[in-house]
Order: C-alpha cells, then structure tokens, then sequence
C-alpha cells in the first residue's frame, strides 16, 4: 500500500509530488498517457500571470499570487527559464476606463506588486505595435513568461529523483473505499493508498465522483492558439491582454521563453474532454481578435496550431481540499488558469493538507535542486568545445531549426523520466518545435529513440498509445 | 584560425556546381561545408529519373547526376567536410561551424557562396484546423522515409499540393505498396509538370482535386481520415462540398521556402518575393564577397537551372577572390531589374553594366497561368524585346538573356522591366 | 473504331490529344499543335513505355536501401510485376550505380540497375571524411 497515490501527471500533480518528496512517504503518481504533461498543463498561454484578474478572496487569486511570488526561486531551483517580462491590458475604449480601474484595484486587494495604470503614450512607447486605438493599459511588471513543459517536466524529474513514483500509461477507471484508504483500479493493475490526490485535469470531476457524493462537474472548455515563428517573436516584448470579458481573458498575444510569439487562446465549451482538435472557425477568430490588440501580426509567419482544454468547474474557482465525505481524498480540481502560475503554491497547499493530516516527516535528504539538460548554444567557446571533446554527440547538430544537438536527445531519453516518443523529445529539448514543424529532424530522432530504447524503429511513436509513424517496410505489401 | 578563398555552405547540388566551377576558374583553395553525412543534398533522396536533360542531354535519377558532380569534385581534390553544421557567417566572412571531431570552429573566407537550398513549409502555413495526431509529414519527409531508410509511412495516403514533389511522392508510395486516394491542389491547376500528372497520377488512377483542400484531420493517435473541400476563387472552403477520405497517411506538399537563417543572421537584404537574398548580376548578397545560388536564392524547378546559376556563382566568387573584379559591392552604376504585371520576381535584381559578363540569364517566374501571351523587355519605356510564350505558369521558372552589348549602348538606362503583356 | 483521350506531357501546354483507332491501326490524331505530340500520341497508344525508379533492400550497407532503375523504359503494363520481382531481392553493400541489380526484369529483356551508391556500414563508421 502507497502512502500516497496522485493521479494525474500535469503541473499540479507534479508539482504536489514534488513538495510531498520532502517527506518520509511512499508516494505514486498515475499517469494515463506515457509521459508528462500530456492534458491541459501542455497547451496553453505559457504565461506566470500576476494576479489581478481572480476575485478578490477566491481560491485562484490567492494561489496566483502566491505561485507568482513561488515562480522565481523553483525556476532557480530546478533550471528551468522564466522571465518576468510583464504584461499589458488593453483599454480601447475611454468608457472602458472603469473597467481598467476596477482591475487594477482588484489587483491591489489581491497583493499584486507594483501595477500601474499607464497612459496611451507611455503604452505606445513600451509596446510600438499595440493598436493605435489604445487609450490606456494596467501594466503588471510581476507578469512574466515560463515553458510549461519544462516547469511540468522539471518538476515530475525532482520528485522522481527524490523517491516518487511514476506510472505511465495508467488510466484510473474505478475508485474503491478501503477501511483505511483507498483501491484505485486502472487498466494497469490495481493500486492501493491511504490518501489519493486528484489531479486528473479535465477528468477531475469523474475521479471526484467515484467517490464522493457531492459531485462536481467540470467542462473541458478549448482554446484554439497559433503559434507564430521567431522571426515574430519580437513583436511584442511582454504578454497583451484584451480587457477581460465572461468567458475569460480573451485572445492574448505574447512572447514565448523560447522567442516565439503565440497568440490565442478561443474559448469553446466542449462535450468531448479530449477534444484537442482545432477548427477554421477558431483559428480564425484568433487571427482576428488578436489584431484588435495588436497591429500588423505577421501571420504568413504561423508555423503551427493547437488547442488545449482548460479544465472549469462549475463554481469557477479551484478546488483544493478534501472531499468532505472521503477521508483522505484531496482534490485539486477545477485547475484552470491562473493554474500554471498557481502550480507552485498547488503543490505547497496539498503538501501541507497532507502532511497536517498524516503527520509527515521531512526527509533529512531532499534534493531541492535539478539540473535542467544542457544547451550547448547556451555555453561559451571553451566550454562548448570541452563538451563535444567529452561526448562528441553535442558536435552532432540533429534539429537544424532549434540547434539541438545529438546529445541534447539522448540526454532528453535517458534523464529519469526520459523521452519515449518524439513529442517527448519535442518538449524536453525544443528538436522539431522550430520553423519546419521536425520534416528534417523526425527521422533521426526516430532512429536515436529506436537506439536508446533498444526497440524498434515500428514500435517509436509521436506520443505513445497508437501514434506510430511508420507502418511497414517498403513493398511489404505488394 | 583556418583560412580558404571561397568557402561554400551545403554540398548540393548548388554548392558542388559552384565548387567546381570556382577550381576551374583557378581557385586553389575550397571548402564545401555539409551537414548531411554525404554530399549530394536533396538529390540523393529524389530518387525518379528526369535529372539533367540540359546539362548532360540524358535522363538520370537525383543521384546519378549527384554523382556526377562529387566525382569532378572529388577529381579535382575539392576539400569538403561530412556531418557539418554552420551556425554563423559574420559579414566579414568569419564562418562559424560545428561538427563532431572539430568541435566549434571558425574559418575566414575570402568569399563565401551561400548554397543551403530550401524547406518545406509545414502545415501550421495553411492552418489546417483538426487534430495533430501521427501520420501527417511533409513530402520531403515521406520521401526521405521510403526512399533511404526504406520505410512506408502508411498505407492509405491523400496528398494536399500537386507540385512535382507531391506528383512524384503519389507515384513513389504506389510503387511501394501504398493507395493513394487523391491529391488536393488548392489553386486551379497544377504546379507540376505535365509530365508528371500524367505519368504519377494518371498512369495509377490517382485522381487530381484541382481548387481543393484539406478542411479537417480526424484521429486522435493516428490519422483516421481528412476532409477536402472545394475551394472558392479566394481559396475559401466552400461549405457543404466537404467530402471525407478514411485514410492514415496525409502527405502535405505546399511549397518550398529558401532556407535563410544564416543570411537573414548576417544582415543580407531579403527579396520578399523569392524569400531569398537580393542579389546582383554577379549573384552577391548585399554583402561584400557573400554569393548565393540555387534554391537558397530562389526555388528552381529543374536542377539542370541550378548547376548552371552556382557555376556563375563559383565564377563570380573567383574574380573576387583573384580581384579581377573592376567594381566593389555597392560601388558602379546599378541597373534596377523589375518584375512588373504577370512577373512575380527576377533574379537578379540589379545588373551594373560594367561588371556583367557579355551576357546575363535572368530569371523569374510569372504569378497565374497565362497563354498566348508575350515576355516583354523594356529599358526604361523602351521595349526592347518581346517573345510570344503559348502558355507559361508559376510552377515552371522563365528566363531572359541580356547582352552586355544591348545594356552598355543605353548608357542613360536606369530599370529594366519584365512583364507579361497580351499579344 | 475506338477513341482514346491524352494530355501531352512534352510541353506546359498540356495538349488534349484525341486518337481514332481502328483496331490497332491509327486513323488520326487531333488536337496537338506540334509535331512531337503526334509522336507522343502515336506512341503512347500503340506501344506506352516507362522508365521504372523505386527501391531494393540493402544489406550490410550505409542506407536500408538502394535506388535503383530500369535501364530503358518497359512496357507500362509490366510495371507492377516489374516491382514485385523486386520485392525479394537484396542486395549487399558496396553497390555502385550501374550495378545489375536484377537482370531481364518481369521478361521485358531490359535490367533494373543501381541509380545510387550505397557504401558498406563497417567502411563508413569512424570516419567523418572521407
């Protein structure tokens, strides 16, 4: 028996593993897809927001800002990039000022540091290509930039490395109530935990529901988004936002971590929770609406689209906490934005519901630290060059759009967690995220997965399950 | 650090054309940079026969007229390194590259020949609204697939773009075993060779869905099937024409963008038409002793086009390095070279008089599908030339011929214009 | 009589070419503008030929496969058994272009030779340069 099972293998699944991995406990984490970050924590706005957009008193606020404040130090930490590049939201319209207004305050209630309202101009002059319309804007320097992937990533290989487990592959289909804890049913075998947490995304309110008779209900709500290349990616130098309206922030145009710009998200509610398909429809309303904030988007420059599902609940907040009629069952439900940013503070919150509850011991070796994989075109001369004496593989440039190196992949595949698939590659070292979509790099980092993991080149995948790539060898069919 | 007179960037078939003809033009010392593990370039993987007709008056396969040029390389001891990537050309030709045994170096080059070719562009180009599951490549990647490492990409296939890569890609995977469904164009015709709709659709019953796209890409894991729809004249959907192919293949052929990282990197003036560098009528960059040809300069359709364009180069880049060149970069009057109604671009842009060869091929390619029409030359509002062209299209690349001659006895000539006018 | 429909593919002008045939014998061809898409017709309905590209497996080389070609076209109906036959061949590393790869393919009198080189594995690994 677990101490502790956690379902779901996203940014707040592991990010409660790795707080709960400062403690003495025997913990597990579920996952159904093969990897990490596979659900909502892999396609969104990539964005550390600063707070203000929450209710005042809500959940969200409260975690927003305090996973904000958190972001700095676990970036540190855990070698990953984020910046602090702040954000914009756009006033258009002088009787919109109130609005404004009423954001800024409700920033100030909620602990947002250092906002200010800013004039046309001062706008204007920060950002040259926000829309000539624009008569003033909240600026929030707290705001900033992250990888979501490698903050799920990073955070899922600490845990790992300080005791966690990790299973892949693991689809919860039934929970059952033990006297003391619970039985989780998967289609991987049956696993027993004195507490669960639930960290199931889009599938929150099922894994709620098997065992509690208040029941929560969440819709996967999609956001369509595009992502454009780096030679866009100076459009702007911080995230803009449209002035809030009901059904979220509304199409945001950003910078990424890694110099792209990406604007986006639509906001469809859908029936099907692995609805990830993007539609003409959205794909165009985040051209235009983006242009209603920014001018002259170069979108001949888009190199691909997505969508990702956020994850509402019904009451519109997070729901962190025990299941009032399931000892030992926490949720963290609900976990739309700000629950990238939140993540952080997620973790501490259940860490700390858990460990009062189980009177947890810390561990007297935690290792809070992890070094990310090493980017050559990070180095200077010197060092590059010592690498590629010690390990010729990072002389052996693979993804000619990212300049990713050979040895950056097997780093990738056999890091604990290590790739298996192509888009696991993708997210841990950016090879095949660049301009050409991996039309020149899939095909070798196909034969380096086949080499590393000892299988076949039949059996390498784009993301696990069914997702094969090649299926046979010419003429076998003839 | 190391020096050469001419170093050139991708061992295709611009960079090999563009070597040789350099070491024929007495430059001693030449290094080809290549980051594949052979030289060749894409032709190595273009596996059907139709290469050369020009250049040796036979038909070959991409890798026989490879070959062709590595053997000349190869006998006149053209030094080039394998499995090679430049990461940075300074303006002052400082080439940074990078490979296994030399790690990060750098090497000064008198004059540097930019020959990377192209890329192709990828789906998130056309927006393709749907899921992103396996099973969707490019052409060039299928092509890559089948043809070297000897894999099928899948087994029921539909094709978006009729370009000669998407032609040809429907007949290579029939041939291994696959069925093709269809092949979607979104234009109104198609931008491949009549040769090769013939020969790698008609001969196999591929149907071509001329004014058609992909509207939709169903399957979660792998592809289960797309969605075409007929497209209006402004290449919008037309509701209620969709039509549904199950298939676990979509090859998607739509265009091939110059690949100019390094010369966007050294600050090289971009033409917007070609995606490729300005060049002059020495085909140099905007940057002193920086050359370009083949697909990095503009996409070609025949190879043949190519070797001819990088052997100029590789002669132009020798009369720099030796200094037998009379005026600088930048320097002497310049002649501008425009593309007006029916032209989308020329190739080069600027011709300065004084340094021009007794005669210069200009390139360019017209923007619809025109027939019966006439080429046009003007010298400022002289029309010095026109020549009647029964049909033209965008897909197949048209040239001019200038004479130095014709140019030096206009000695008030500022642009020369090309267009496409009615008979 | 019979009538059979072509798209010449000597030139962009992609000709729509009509043929009228009496059994075997052609009784006019219409609709080319030029000489040579009357040859294209008359040929290509009496006697079609095509020159075949493809693959065939390699063993103990650099690449899994190696491209190969017929020496002069083949009846267009013999291509698919032209294919097949090569479906079970192999071939081993070093291969040079022109190397038979298979003689007097599906009984058309014409070999499939080596369109590529193809180096063995051993040679190739350690040396970047050649």
């Amino acid at each position: 028996m677990y101490d502790i099972i956690i379902i779901g293998a996203g940014v707040s699944g592991a990010a409660a593993a790795r707080e709960l991995s400062r403690y003495e406990a025997d913990i597990c984490v579920l996952e159904k897809e093969e990897d990490v970050c596979c659900g909502t924590s892999k396609a969104n706005s990539a964005i550390v927001h600063a707070g203000y957009d929450a209710e005042t008193g809500s959940l969200k606020a409260q975690m927003n800002v305090r996973g904000n404040e958190l972001m700095g130090p676990l970036a540190r930490e855990l070698d990953i990039p984020f910046k602090r590049t702040g954000s914009l939201v756009l006033c258009l319209n002088e009787e919109d000022m109130p609005r404004l207004q009423a954001l800024y305050d409700r920033g100030v209630a909620n602990g947002v540091k250092d906002m200010r309202i800013l004039p046309r101009e001062e706008v204007l002059r920060m950002e040259p290509n926000v829309t000539d319309s624009v008569c003033a804007a909240l600026y929030a320097p707290t705001a900033g930039i992250i990888c979501p992937f490698e903050l799920n990533i990073a955070l899922a290989e600490n845990a790992c490395v300080n005791g966690v487990e990790f299973r892949f592959n693991t689809a919860v289909e039934d929970i059952v109530r033990l006297d003391e804890g619970y039985e989780i049913r998967t289609d991987n075998g049956t696993f027993t935990a004195r507490c669960v947490v639930n960290a199931a995304g889009v599938y929150a309110d099922r894994i709620h529901n098997m065992v509690s008779r208040n029941k929560i209900h969440i819709t996967a709500r999609r956001g369509d988004y595009c992502l454009l290349d780096k030679d866009a990616g100076r459009h702007v130098g911080m995230t803009i936002f449209a002035l809030p309206g009901k059904n979220g922030k509304g199409i945001l145009v950003t910078p990424t971590i890694h110099g792209n710009l990406l604007i986006g998200p639509t906001a469809v509610d859908v029936l099907d929770k692995e609805a990830v398909n993007t539609t003409a429809d959205g794909l165009r309303q985040v051209a235009e609406k983006a242009q209603l904030s920014v001018k002259n988007i170069p979108m001949k420059q888009v190199i691909t689209s997505f969508a990702g599902l956020r994850a509402h609940e019904d009451g519109d907040d997070f729901i962190i906490k025990e299941a009032d009629d399931a000892a030992g069952f926490i949720d963290c439900a609900g976990i739309e934005s700000p629950g990238l940013t939140s993540c952080p503070a997620i973790g501490e919150r259940v860490a700390q519901i858990l460990c009062d509850k189980m009177g947890l011991k810390k561990k007297e070796h935690f290792t809070a630290y992890r070094k990310g994989i090493v980017h050559p075109a990070q180095l200077d001369l010197d060092e590059r060059n010592a690498l590629i004496r010690e390990n010729p593989a990072y002389g052996s440039i693979v993804c000619r759009c990212e300049m990713i190196t050979e040895g950056e992949i097997i780093d990738a595949i056999r890091r604990p967690l290590g790739a298996k698939s192509l888009d696991g590659v993708k997210r841990r070292t950016r090879a095949g995220m660049g301009r050409c979509q991996s039309g020149f790099c899939s095909p070798t980092v196909m034969n380096i997965l086949a080499r590393e993991c000892g299988k076949s080149i039949y059996d390498i995948t784009k993301s696990g399950g069914g997702s094969r790539i090649v299926a046979g060898t010419n003429k076998d069919t003839l | 650090m190391r020096e050469y007179d001419i170093v050139i960037i991708g061992g295709g078939p611009a960079g090999l054309a563009a070597a040789v003809s350099a070491r024929e033009n007495g430059i001693e010392s030449i290094l080809i940079l290549e980051r594949d593990d052979r030289l060749g370039g894409i032709l190595n993987q273009c596996i059907h026969n139709g290469f050369g007709l020009h250049t040796f008056q036979e038909e070959l396969t991409g890798p026989e007229y490879a070959d062709r040029y590595i053997r000349q390389a190869k006998q006149l001891e053209i030094e080039y390194k394998l499995n090679t990537m430049v990461m940075d050309i300074r303006p002052d030709r400082t080439v940074t590259a990078m490979n296994k045994t030399d790690g990060v170096f750098t090497i000064r080059a008198g004059a540097v020949i930019l020959a990377m070719g192209c890329r192709e562009r990828a789906r998130g180009a056309l927006n393709i609204p749907g899921y992103r599951p396996a099973g969707i490549f490019s052409a060039g990647t299928a092509q890559r697939l089948v043809n070297i490492e000897g894999y099928m990409p899948g087994r029921e296939v539909v094709i978006l773009g009729s370009g000669d890569i998407g032609l040809i890609m429907a007949r290579r995977m029939t041939l291994e075993g696959a069925h093709v469904k269809a092949v979607a164009e979104l234009m109104p015709y198609s931008g491949g060779l009549k040769r090769n709709i013939v020969q790698c659709l008609d001969d196999y019953g591929i149907p071509l869905k001329l004014s058609h796209t992909v509207v939709d890409i169903k399957g979660r894991e792998r592809v289960e099937g797309v969605t075409l729809a007929e497209v209006d004249q402004n290449s919008k959907p037309i509701p209620g024409t969709e039509e549904d192919y199950p298939c676990d293949t979509l090859l998607l052929s739509v265009g091939l963008i110059p690949e100019n990282e390094l010369s966007r990197g050294m600050g090289a003036v971009m033409d917007p038409a070609t995606s490729g560098p300005k060049v002059n009528e020495s085909l140099e960059t905007s940057i002193d002793g920086v050359f370009a040809c083949g697909n990095v300069l503009h996409v070609h359709d025949l190879v043949d086009h190519v070797s001819k364009e990088a052997a100029a180069a590789g002669r132009n880049a020798a009369a720099y390095v030796k200094g037998s060149r009379t005026v600088k970069n930048g320097g002497g009057k310049a002649i501008l070279l425009t593309a007006a109604s029916g032209v989308r671009y020329t190739v080069p842009s600027t011709v300065r008089p004084e340094q021009m060869e007794d005669s210069l091929t200009v390139r360019f390619r017209v923007d619809n599908v025109y027939r019966g029409r006439c080429i046009s030359v003007y010298f400022d509002q002289e029309r010095v030339s026109r020549r009647k062209r029964p049909v033209m299209a965008p897909g197949e690349m048209e040239e001019i011929v200038l004479t130095k001659e014709q140019i030096l006895g206009c000695p008030e000539l500022e642009t020369i214009r090309i267009t496409v006018e009615d008979e | 009589m019979e009538t059979k429909n072509l798209t010449c593919i000597n030139c962009p002008m992609g000709c729509s070419i009509t043929v009228e045939l009496d059994k075997d014998k052609i009784i006019s061809v219409t609709g080319n503008t030029c000489k040579r898409g009357e040859d294209y017709a008359r040929k290509e309905v009496t006697d079609p030929t095509r020159i075949v590209t493809t693959t065939v497996r390699v063993t103990g080389g650099r690449s899994a496969v190696v491209p190969v070609k017929t020496r002069q076209d083949i009846p267009k109906e013999k291509i698919f058994d032209c294919v097949r036959e090569l479906k079970n061949v192999q071939v081993k590393a070093p291969i040079r272009i022109g190397d038979v790869i298979a003689a007097d393919i599906a009984q058309t009198g014409v070999d499939v030779v080596a369109a590529g080189s193809v180096e063995e594995c051993a040679a190739a690994a350690g040396s970047i340069e050649e």
